[in-house]
């Protein structure tokens, strides 16, 4: 059950600075817990985020376990020309999510 | 004869005063208003509410056909926003057949092995939540009103039988904490009066989505006591209690709280 939310605007001007937030579900374990059984779960973290604009890398960020369940991020880019922005989240036990959204920038 | 008239004549302004004072009357609060402004955001805003997640898993199962029916919840209910509203407003509620109540989570599973046919939902499971999360999602905005069912007085005596025994190690009850000392500070925490408005709500300390009996069972740990298995009576004698004394407040699941 991995899904996430994302929130861009749909339209934009040209050269306009624009909020991306993503919001994704995941435990984030840290791997420094022991379990009910007094054995440690093992960690399991997304690793890796990144938000391409039509291919272009506009925005990476390597996750740590500090970093609690449930990662929000939110970052500012420019608008340049209308497409796709791709987001990746890659991380532990193969997980791997991809979501895009489409915006028109006038 | 003219004080009569003058007396008629003063009758609406009481009228008027004395329900514009239980209006104003109800010291009600919920949760909600007793955190703090960051969080509100973060529950007001759908795009960085993780409960939206839960409630966007939950319109994914709603949708996808389970059992040996192999029927989805949407093959016989439609959309949630006409069939499900205000549903989550009135449970829990005894269901046709039974004489105990159900919550909405056990309603979901019993539609879950009666119609679909299916293995029931494991309680605070995953898929649990998201569904109950979905269903509650419709009802948001609405006022709590559970039924009129003679049949539940009973239970919601029990239920504050209960809210108001003390019990466990530190020897408290509910009534302690959250009626006689809401809105002060335990550990640093404001103590909410505990109207159930939210669930499933997402607490940072879970970093889930958990239901009102998990955070029952939470308090009940808190006083050190026993707490009960889950579905047992007792909790859902207090859930009928709990829900009958926030009548009104409205629903704003998926909530969040510290």
């Amino acid at each position: 059950m991995a899904n996430a939310l994302i929130n861009a605007p749909k339209t934009a001007k040209r050269g306009e600075a624009i909020e991306i937030k993503a919001l994704i579900l995941h435990p984030m374990e840290t791997g420094f817990r022991p379990g009910t059984n007094g054995r440690m779960i093992p960690r399991n973290i997304i690793e890796f985020f990144s938000a391409r604009w039509n291919g272009e890398e506009i925005f990476k960020m390597t996750f740590s376990p500090a970093i609690a369940a449930n990662p929000f991020v939110s970052f500012f880019t420019i608008a340049r020309e209308s497409g796709k922005i791709d987001f990746l989240w890659t991380g532990d036990e193969n997980f791997r999510v991809e979501e895009s959204v489409s915006i028109v920038v006038t | 004869m003219k004080f009569r008239r003058l007396g008629l004549m003063l009758l609406p302004v009481f009228a008027a005063s004395y329900a514009l004072a239980q209006g104003g009357g109800d010291k009600r609060r919920t949760g909600y208003q007793d955190m703090s402004p960051a969080l509100q955001q973060m529950q007001d805003d759908d795009t960085s509410n993780p409960g939206m997640l839960f409630v966007q898993a939950g319109e994914t199962l709603w949708k996808q056909p389970a059992g040996k029916a192999n029927k989805s919840c949407a093959d016989c209910h439609n959309g949630v926003e006409t069939s499900m509203k205000g549903v989550a407003a009135r449970y829990p509620a005894i269901p046709k057949g039974a004489d105990t109540p159900v919550d909405l989570a056990g309603r979901i599973n019993l539609c879950r092995t009666g119609q679909q046919q299916a293995e029931p939902l494991q309680p605070e499971s995953q898929d649990l939540l998201a569904l109950t999360s979905y269903v509650t999602y419709a009802s948001r905005g609405l006022p709590i009103a559970p039924p009129n069912d003679p049949r539940l007085a009973k239970f919601r005596s029990e239920g504050e039988a209960m809210f108001r025994r003390r019990e466990g190690q530190l020897n408290l009850s509910c009534a302690n904490c959250h009626d006689d000392n809401a809105g002060k500070k335990l550990a640093g925490a404001t103590i909410p009066q505990a109207h159930p408005t939210a669930y499933p709500v997402y607490r940072s300390e879970w970093q889930t989505v958990g239901s009102l009996q998990r955070r029952l069972r939470n308090c009940l740990i808190g006083i050190r006591t026993d707490a009960y298995a889950y579905d047992s009576p007792q909790y859902l004698a207090l859930e009928v209690f709990l829900m009958d004394r926030a009548r009104g407040l409205k629903i704003e699941a998926p909530g969040i709280r510290p």
